[in-house]
């Protein structure tokens, strides 16, 4: 019951973006949408579909038997990855936790290459040795995909350090949950990217549970954004169930990052639909709490209704745009599903460099 | 040539390698201004600066993870944990992420990086400063392990490390830190997975690594002085890879075996050398394969209950006297 009165109250601080303006200095407060071009409605609109889309796709994949291990769908929460994406700079670095299949696709990865790693097959990404948790793209500086919970922000401060050694321009994006906000190596992470100013940008997907347990129930202080106060590290929080906001606030946090200034913290608020993993049937919440976010919050309904109503685009071009995703989806499920299993010689390429 | 200490030998290998390759960065908690504790890493960081040369807050987790991040985009890290068993502080690092990046990445992110790191006992530190952990870091698919025994193989392994393509943990030993050895001028470059016959024999072979290569090495003048037994002593040097070839043709030649570790008995690095050669040369052996171990304790910090427990060269003189008669 508790849970469900916590989660609404966030919800409601969601509805909120009348607070925001720009973001004071560790500020509880959404940002200010960014204006949106039509045709940034429709790519993002676009992209949060071919998220959406792909991971129910894998979760049919996964109810036939054809997917196995571990499977985290990012449905619901795909508006953080599409806007923080259309914000980013060529060569800036991504990495990210387990939940990875949004970022992935969000980064340029072939949705062919990374259904095949989920099926376990030869054109997986990491050739059916990574499984869903740990795919790579050094092409789309996509750093992966780590399936230990919290691992990715010393990686993300490591990788953030190397642009500093280099004196290049690029930020590295730092994806993790409001579970991992509680790990330890957090906090030696963020003490190191301010002393050291690293260009790092840290996002805590605050989906409201580790994994089936509340942020109420597993954080002494829920508000995320201001997990690097005592570091004087600048963290904002984000209504990251609005594409535009998300947009918003990664140029400003970039922005800070990349001239020099150090790190900063953003936490999107946002919410996954779906259980903690594909053997999770979220019992810890109630159907209703589930409900009332989608039918309320949605990112991609928000797009579509924003779109339709301003005369942007047209239930026709809408629904073209479907058939297209869908295509793209079942393309990359047919592939997945009939490429062929890696060669057993594969299990000793790839341990150490070949002498 | 120049007759240089374990301890300078560290720096010096480290310098080489800096000054050879930009992408060299040198990373642990107080290894610059102060130059380390065991002042193993002096005069590193007026010569390179604090951004090549870089002292870190006390946060084991966040040095390997920087080291390894920055290893993914192609740069070279050292990083130091200052005492082996802080290994265990920061151990998904060592266990879950360098080891299983090439692997996982298919190939595309390696982790070119070495951690190196104050092992072993002597010093009285007690049991959360003195253990000999090399054995953690031998079973582990990934990883490269080394463990030199004098200042020329330290400043040869430490190059040979960086210029690695995989990870590689060195592990050095505190209590080698003074002693001293030659070392040839110029660049050195030493061969990961080389073990070195440091003495011929014919009687019996002893593999030992690290601080116990010296106490075999003594033992091996006694026995031969004391009971006419003349033992061959390996310095194994690299576990991973392990220089079975040289192991196995010793052991073909003499007809026995000892090991000398100082890692805790169970599942020392000793007893995957004993598996092999029961698979590879049993034919050959004349008697049980012996292994000179610390027992399965954890170590003390008194003087006398530490000198007990380590391997000496009179406990590996009786040892090997016993077995042979």
């Amino acid at each position: 019951m508790a849970d469900t009165q916590s989660a609404a109250r966030r919800a409601r601080h969601v509805e909120q973006p009348e607070h925001a303006e720009s973001a004071a200095p560790n500020g509880v407060g959404a940002f200010k949408p960014a204006e949106f071009s039509k045709e940034q409605e429709l790519s993002a609109y676009r992209q949060m579909l071919l998220i959406r889309r792909f991971e129910e796709k894998a979760g049919q994949l996964y109810g036939m038997g054809l997917i196995g291990g571990f499977c985290h769908l990012y449905i619901g929460q795909e508006a953080v990855v599409v806007g923080f994406q259309m914000a980013l700079k060529s060569g800036d670095e991504v990495i990210t936790g387990y939940r990875d299949h949004g970022h992935m696709l969000a980064t340029g990865m072939d949705p062919k290459g990374v259904m095949a790693e989920l099926t376990g097959r030869r054109g997986g990404y990491s050739k059916g040795k990574g499984g869903s948790m740990h795919m790579f793209s050094k092409e789309k500086h996509f750093y992966g995909g780590h399936g230990i919970v919290g691992a990715m922000v010393p990686l993300g401060t490591g990788i953030a350090f190397a642009n500093r050694y280099r004196e290049n321009s690029s930020v590295c994006v730092t994806y993790f949950g409001d579970g991992a906000a509680n790990q330890g190596q957090v906090y030696e992470s963020f003490n190191m990217a301010k002393l050291w100013s690293l260009p790092v940008v840290y996002v805590i997907e605050n989906n409201q549970y580790a994994m089936g347990t509340s942020i109420r129930r597993s954080s002494a202080t829920t508000e995320l954004c201001r997990r690097g106060q005592s570091f004087d590290i600048p963290g904002h929080q984000v209504d990251g169930m609005d594409v535009r906001a998300v947009k918003a606030a990664a140029e400003d946090a970039l922005e800070h990052a990349r001239s020099g200034k150090g790190p900063v913290i953003l936490e999107m608020l946002t919410y996954r639909y779906r259980g903690h993993s594909m053997s999770d049937p979220a019992k810890y919440r109630s159907k209703e709490e589930v409900q009332r976010m989608r039918s309320e919050h949605d990112p991609i309904e928000q797009v579509r209704a924003r779109m339709l109503a301003g005369g942007r685009t047209s239930e026709e071009e809408l629904k073209s745009l479907d058939k297209e995703i869908r295509q793209i989806v079942n393309e990359a499920a047919e592939f997945a599903t009939h490429d062929t299993e890696p060669d057993p010689s594969e299990l000793w390429t790839d341990v150490y460099v070949e002498a | 040539m120049a007759e240089l200490t374990y301890r300078d030998a560290v720096a010096r290998g480290i310098a080489q390698e800096m000054e050879r390759d930009e992408r060299v960065v040198f990373l642990g908690e107080d290894v610059g201004k102060p130059g380390g504790v065991f002042k193993a890493t002096v005069g590193l960081y007026e010569k390179f600066g604090p951004k090549r040369v870089r002292d870190t807050p006390i946060s084991e987790q966040a040095i390997l993870g920087a080291a390894m991040g920055a290893a993914m985009t192609g740069l070279r890290p050292i990083a130091e944990i200052m005492f082996s068993d802080f290994l265990a502080v920061c151990f998904d690092y060592i266990a879950n992420e360098f080891p299983k990046s090439r692997y996982m990445t298919n190939g595309q992110l390696g982790c070119p990086l070495v951690v190196r790191t104050g092992n072993g006992a002597g010093s009285r530190f007690g049991a959360q400063h003195s253990q000999s952990v090399e054995n953690w870091a031998m079973m582990i698919p990934g990883l490269k392990v080394v463990a030199p025994s004098s200042p020329a193989d330290v400043v040869g392994l430490m190059a040979a490390a960086v210029r690695d393509p995989d990870p590689v943990i060195m592990f050095e030993h505190k209590s080698l830190y003074a002693t001293k050895g030659e070392v040839p001028d110029g660049e050195i470059l030493d061969t990961l997975g080389k073990a070195k016959v440091l003495r011929e024999g014919k009687d019996a072979t002893i593999v030992a690594l690290a601080l116990m290569v010296p106490r075999a090495l003594e033992a091996a003048e006694r026995l031969k002085a004391e009971q006419g037994i003349d033992c061959e002593v390996i310095d194994v040097r690299s576990l991973v890879p392990l220089d079975t070839q040289t192991i196995l043709g010793s052991v073909g030649k003499t007809g026995r075996l000892f090991t000398v570790e100082e890692n805790p008995r169970l599942c020392g690095w000793g007893a995957e050398i004993a598996s092999i050669v029961a698979d590879e040369a049993f034919y050959d052996l004349d008697g049980p394969v012996v292994r000179i171990t610390t027992p399965h304790i954890p170590l003390p910090a008194a003087d006398n209950l530490e000198d007990i427990v380590l391997p000496t060269p009179g406990r590996i003189v009786e040892k090997i006297t016993r077995s042979m008669n």
